[in-house]
């Protein structure tokens, strides 16, 4: 690990000033990925802001009849809330689906939409990778891809958004608060929030830098059956091949997210007309336009079988 | 003649030594004073409870509180496995929670409260979850056994706390111990020599069911 200095301001406009004031600075929170990024030097940097003690850990109602997440509130403590047990399931169950107890326990809201990619390429420093060194060229796309994005990449990258919890919040329309250092707010859709590769995908997210996640906003509860359906290579602790969340009204109509496909939560708002027509319509709407390699191709028909499987829990 | 214990700190010495050695050898010249501005040690202070006991560090910022618990404050229950998130040998209870000890800054833990396996129990008072792994042969070589005692503990008081899990069929019903919800919630410590069954025994036990 490479040297830095710490410090550990204790207001979110100080934090946001402290990362600009410094070149080559990152915020900390549960570290759980950035530490390990560091350790392998595929995160260098040689100042850390730590947010531990800016008090944005609070899960508050809105006036909106929703609930505001600060970012510091821990992944244990968001899944197992009384009200997001109840209103937002689909939430509590990608939360409980990911990493281990131990993770849960120390990850932020803020972090786990942060965290960087899985893709065994970016995390193997011998190899080329857009993402960790831009130009470097990717050396998925030819390689072990099984794991990695099938649609929305591009020839620079194919790495995918590796977390659940983003994809329940972009079922559910969640929105991201900021503050930057100058002390202005901004509210982002999670629509927008992650990006998709394209030829800069070195850039995961659409924060500008020094800005400072402060909470996700959950809009009013949907009511309807809440479902987050995951497969992986082992039951427990381990990273999506595909997930999908899902909340579906009792009519058959409703919402849906894939998890483990794209370089950000998947979901395509027109093709969940086709929901009540089922899980092969739908999926057929939703992956339209998959560019997958021939190693992870089984992808679109292993999300037209989660998504079935989630509707018939739906209807149960 | 050398007894065991000695061999093994002058080994330990020789592959240090060896390393550092290695590393100015390869170096050019430039390269070393250049490594040496931009990647100078920074330290700092940090005060914290471990094992009920008040200790005030001045570290590097880069060690992991596993780190200072073994190399600086000489507990060496904690283990390093993978040194990353994956295995669970360093788990300990921080403020009442499990947590991967690799996978944190000592200098994020000013005024924390740091519970070890030396702190859950020692020779001739034992904690109860120590007892039972003994009892239900609960690990084979023993390695990762302090972070699944550490982790065990801290499961069945995540229960007991009413926080569900993966297997949860009913997120907003009662939480209960059962085989699943504890191979699911233990899913972060792994024993490479499996003993996994007689740790599920040695949990229900202390949870209170019969084994």
């Amino acid at each position: 690990m490479k040297s830095f200095t710490y410090e550990r301001p204790s207001t979110p406009a100080q934090a946001a000033q402290a990362l600009s004031a410094k070149p080559n600075a990152k915020f900390i929170a549960g570290g759980t990925n950035l530490l390990d990024l560091m350790k392998l030097q595929i995160e260098t940097p040689t100042h850390l802001v730590d947010v531990n003690g800016l008090g944005l850990d609070a899960i508050e109602p809105t006036p909106e009849g929703g609930l505001r997440v600060g970012a510091l509130v821990r992944n244990t403590d968001l899944a197992s809330d009384a009200r997001v047990r109840k209103d937002y399931a689909v939430l509590s169950r990608a939360l409980l689906a990911g990493a281990s107890g131990q993770l849960r326990n120390k990850a932020t809201t803020a972090g786990n939409l942060l965290q960087r990619t899985r893709c065994p390429y970016f995390y193997d420093t011998a190899q080329p990778c857009n993402k960790r060194q831009p130009g470097s060229g990717c050396g998925a796309i030819a390689g072990v891809s099984r794991q990695l994005a099938i649609i929305g990449s591009s020839e620079a990258c194919i790495a995918t958004h590796p977390g659940d919890m983003a994809v329940a919040m972009r079922v559910l329309d969640a929105t991201v608060e900021t503050v930057d250092a100058r002390g202005n707010a901004r509210r982002i859709p999670m629509a927008e929030f992650h990006r998709l590769p394209g030829d800069r995908p070195e850039i995961d997210t659409t924060l500008k830098p020094g800005e400072l996640i402060t909470a996700v906003t959950l809009p009013k509860p949907l009511g309807g059956k809440h479902i987050y359906r995951k497969v992986r290579d082992r039951a427990s602790y381990a990273y999506a091949l595909v997930s999908v969340a899902a909340v579906i009204q009792p009519d058959g109509s409703g919402r849906v997210a894939l998890g483990g496909v794209a370089h950000k939560p998947w979901r395509v708002e027109a093709a969940e007309a086709a929901l009540p027509r089922g899980a092969r319509a739908t999926t057929e709407a939703l992956l339209a336009g998959a560019k997958p390699t021939h190693d992870n191709a089984y992808k679109i028909k292993l999300a037209e079988r989660t998504l079935g499987a989630a509707l018939i829990e739906a209807r149960a | 003649m050398t007894s065991p214990r000695d061999f093994e700190l002058n080994r330990r010495e020789l592959v240090v030594g060896a390393t550092a050695a290695g590393a100015l050898t390869t170096l050019p010249k430039g390269a070393q004073a250049e490594q040496a501005s931009m990647d100078q040690p920074v330290l700092a202070k940090v005060g914290l409870t471990v094992n009920g006991q008040r200790r005030e560090l001045e570290l590097d910022t880069r060690t992991s509180l596993l780190d200072a618990a073994r190399e600086h404050l000489h507990l060496t229950g904690s283990k390093k496995g993978c040194d990353h998130g994956q295995c669970g040998a360093c788990t300990m209870i921080v403020d009442g929670r499990r947590i991967n000890a690799c996978l944190t800054l000592a200098v994020m833990h000013q005024d924390s409260e740091i519970v070890t396996i030396e702190g859950l129990g020692q020779p001739g008072n034992l904690h109860p979850m120590q007892a039972a792994f003994i009892e239900h042969d609960g690990y084979q070589c023993g390695y990762c056994t302090p972070g699944q005692i550490c982790s065990g503990v801290a499961v069945l008081a995540e229960i007991k706390a009413g926080i569900p899990s993966h297997v949860t069929a009913d997120l907003n019903g009662p939480m209960q111990v059962t085989e699943a919800e504890i191979r699911e919630r233990m899913s972060g410590n792994i024993c490479r020599c499996g003993a996994y069954s007689n740790i599920v025994e040695a949990m229900t036990e202390v949870a209170g069911r019969p084994a």
